[in-house]
């Protein structure tokens, strides 16, 4: 970028500015190649431990448990992935997840955008008290207890609605879909209002249509954190075929499954052991990287969005 | 800064309605409002009810702090027993051990896990080819797309006896360490672990805000002669300087939160002279020994300081630097 500028002056520019771009010209060139080794080493860093988990899932437990597994697979072996990918509890919570993800990204889409579309209204009576009511919830909560007994006393455990409900409305979410909606020109809506639409005929038939990009990328918030999410579950479902594949993978790897509880036989129950976790893993990740080049920039738009009016 | 846009401009109640025309006759009536937006008010009800329910009914259970709680009674608990749970807290040690840890990991996250995203956006921004920028910013937002079950599942894959680590280790010291379990790693372990989680995502906010930087501003300060560490100091950072602040403010608040979840699915009993937190702890006081009033009362504590510590924070910055969250 310097360089750029500097021979754009150069016409123009002081002969001490350009002096002074080429004094330090060398130090910058050992800062720029200290700089991309250090980003450099960031991606390593980043992506390393994916591929370590990846080598370990594929290796044989010999090289695993001699702990020489690191950047590739050792001793290919995939004998661990044939009993996940045959284990019908591994299936049945991986679909509880899917179900899971679509029930609570519908009710926090519904929730999230009639709340944000009517506190967008700057005339609306009310409307500091809302946003408050919704604001104050970021900074103070009820508290893991609370909270537990009430899901409890409502009889909401060991059901869906205690997974999808208590994490419904996310307040960072709703902020920046009522400051897109606030930032939509007033003249649309005047004029919908004046051929005779309700506020209702002017949500659905004419903000709605325009709010394709900001919709999609909430849906893709909401519908990520739901797929990753696994406290709810923990704390409220029993039932191991109510579980999200979160779970599955939180009680691998706190040891509540094991080998033999997962369907090791003795032949194999040594290398399903050393490498059931990575497999596991593995498993788990794959749709989220699947997806993940697709929609990680419109992750960052709506950060954007959410951050650049002022 | 998301959050200090979206702050309700302070208006008096009534003198916006009586800007409008329709509402001239009653200024700020709630007749009038709700004849006039009885359906955004039918669009509110929903949404209202979900913030009543899961949000301000767990708060005023906290009262339960204060009451005795039968299982499968009345959430508000059978009667009150004044300020027993908060004495039997303060005394004791196993919470006052766990207030400890919260604190340490908490400033070392401050120290260490704060930093390193505006270092980061820096050096991103001194990148020239935008090829290449953008690689490094999409493989390093991807740990935060990750479920905390993997994250925790990784490392511990990592830190394990046969992991990278103790790989790295015993080639270069001839030794390996239980890392898992030892208490004396576990704060590296959560450390490190935070540092590789949260940096990359964590710069979004400052690049979002180094794309606003005044280019004229760079220009000005090469013809004064500033080099680019001295334009760094006196015109970027000062630009999203505002942006500092307010992740300030924000990290500050959830200081006494510190990644519970991840604690609990990386901690042991093995290490928890360090690595057992004031969540955790009453996670176990509350849910596995059943003592939902003890913890309860915990856990109000860890709210009220945890408010505080947000309100005091952005009131100081308020006062020193002009910028605040409200």
């Amino acid at each position: 970028m310097v360089n750029k500028t500097a021979t754009a002056n150069k016409g123009s520019a002081a002969q001490g500015v350009l002096l002074k771009d080429m004094q330090v010209s060398r130090g910058m060139r050992i800062f720029r190649v200290f700089n991309l080794v250090f980003l450099l080493l960031v991606v390593f860093l980043t992506v390393y431990p994916f591929l370590n988990i990846i080598a370990q899932s594929f290796s044989s437990e010999g090289f695993i448990n001699a702990g020489q597994v690191n950047l590739f697979p050792m001793g290919f072996n995939t004998e661990t992935y044939k009993l996940i990918l045959a284990d019908s509890t591994f299936w049945n919570n991986y679909g509880n997840t899917v179900l899971y993800t679509v029930v609570a990204t519908g009710i926090s889409m519904v929730l999230t955008t009639s709340f944000a579309y009517a506190i967008a209204k700057k005339d609306l009576k009310g409307r500091s008290l809302f946003i408050g009511l919704a604001v104050f919830t970021m900074f103070f909560n009820g508290g893991l207890i609370p909270n537990y007994v009430l899901i409890s006393s409502l009889g909401m455990r060991d059901s869906i609605w205690a997974v999808v409900l208590p994490n419904a409305i996310s307040v960072f979410n709703l902020l920046i879909m009522k400051s897109f909606f606030e930032n939509m020109p007033r003249e649309l809506e005047e004029a919908a209002s004046i051929d005779g639409l309700t506020q209702y005929g002017i949500l659905f038939r004419v903000v709605l249509p325009l709010s394709k990009a900001i919709m999609a990328t909430m849906v893709l918030f909401y519908a990520v954190a739901n797929w990753n999410s696994w406290f709810q579950a923990f704390l409220y479902l029993d039932n191991p075929d109510l579980f999200p594949v979160t779970i599955y993978l939180r009680n691998m790897i706190a040891g509540v499954t094991t080998a033999g509880s997962a369907g090791g036989t003795a032949e194999n129950v040594g290398q399903i052991a050393a490498n059931i976790q990575s497999v596991t893993i593995v498993l788990t990740v794959i749709p989220i990287l699947c997806v993940y080049p697709f929609v990680q920039k419109y992750f960052f738009s709506g950060v954007m969005l959410g951050s650049v009016k002022e | 800064m998301a959050l200090r846009l979206d702050v309700p401009p302070k208006v008096v109640p009534g003198t916006e309605a009586s800007t409008t025309k329709k509402r001239r006759d009653k200024p700020g009536s709630w007749k009038l409002a709700i004849k006039r937006d009885w359906r955004l008010y039918t669009l509110l009800a929903l949404p209202l009810l979900y913030l009543l329910i899961f949000r301000y009914l767990p708060m005023a259970g906290n009262v339960i702090a204060f009451r005795q709680f039968q299982p499968g009674g009345s959430i508000f608990g059978e009667k009150w027993v004044g300020l027993k749970y908060i004495t039997l807290f303060i005394n004791d040690p196993s919470f006052w051990q766990a207030f400890q840890n919260t604190i340490i990991l908490g400033v070392l996250t401050l120290v260490f896990c704060f930093p390193m995203p505006i270092i980061f956006a820096l050096m991103l921004n001194e990148l020239r080819s935008q090829k290449f920028k953008k690689f490094v910013q999409t493989v390093a937002y991807l740990p935060h797309f990750m479920s905390v079950v993997i994250i925790a599942g990784m490392i511990l894959q990592n830190f394990s006896m046969t992991g990278t680590v103790n790989q790295i280790a015993e080639s270069l010291f001839g030794t390996t360490v239980n890392f898992t379990q030892d208490p004396g790693w576990f704060r590296p372990m959560y450390i490190s672990s935070e540092v590789w989680q949260t940096m990359g995502w964590g710069a979004i906010l400052y690049l979002a805000a180094l794309t606003r930087v005044d280019e004229s501003l760079y220009e000005a300060a090469r013809i004064d002669g500033a080099n680019r560490w001295q334009q760094t100091w006196h015109v970027t950072l000062p630009a999203i300087r505002p942006t500092i602040i307010t992740l300030l403010i924000l990290n500050i608040g959830t200081f006494m939160a510190v990644g519970f979840e991840k604690i609990l699915l990386i901690y042991n009993p093995l290490n928890f002279a360090t690595s057992d937190v004031i969540s955790t702890y009453l996670y176990r006081v509350g849910l596995e020994s059943s003592n939902f009033s003890y913890a309860a009362a915990i856990g109000m504590f860890e709210s009220v300081i945890g408010l505080t510590l947000i309100l005091s924070a952005n009131a100081v910055s308020k006062r020193l630097a002009g910028t605040s969250l409200w």
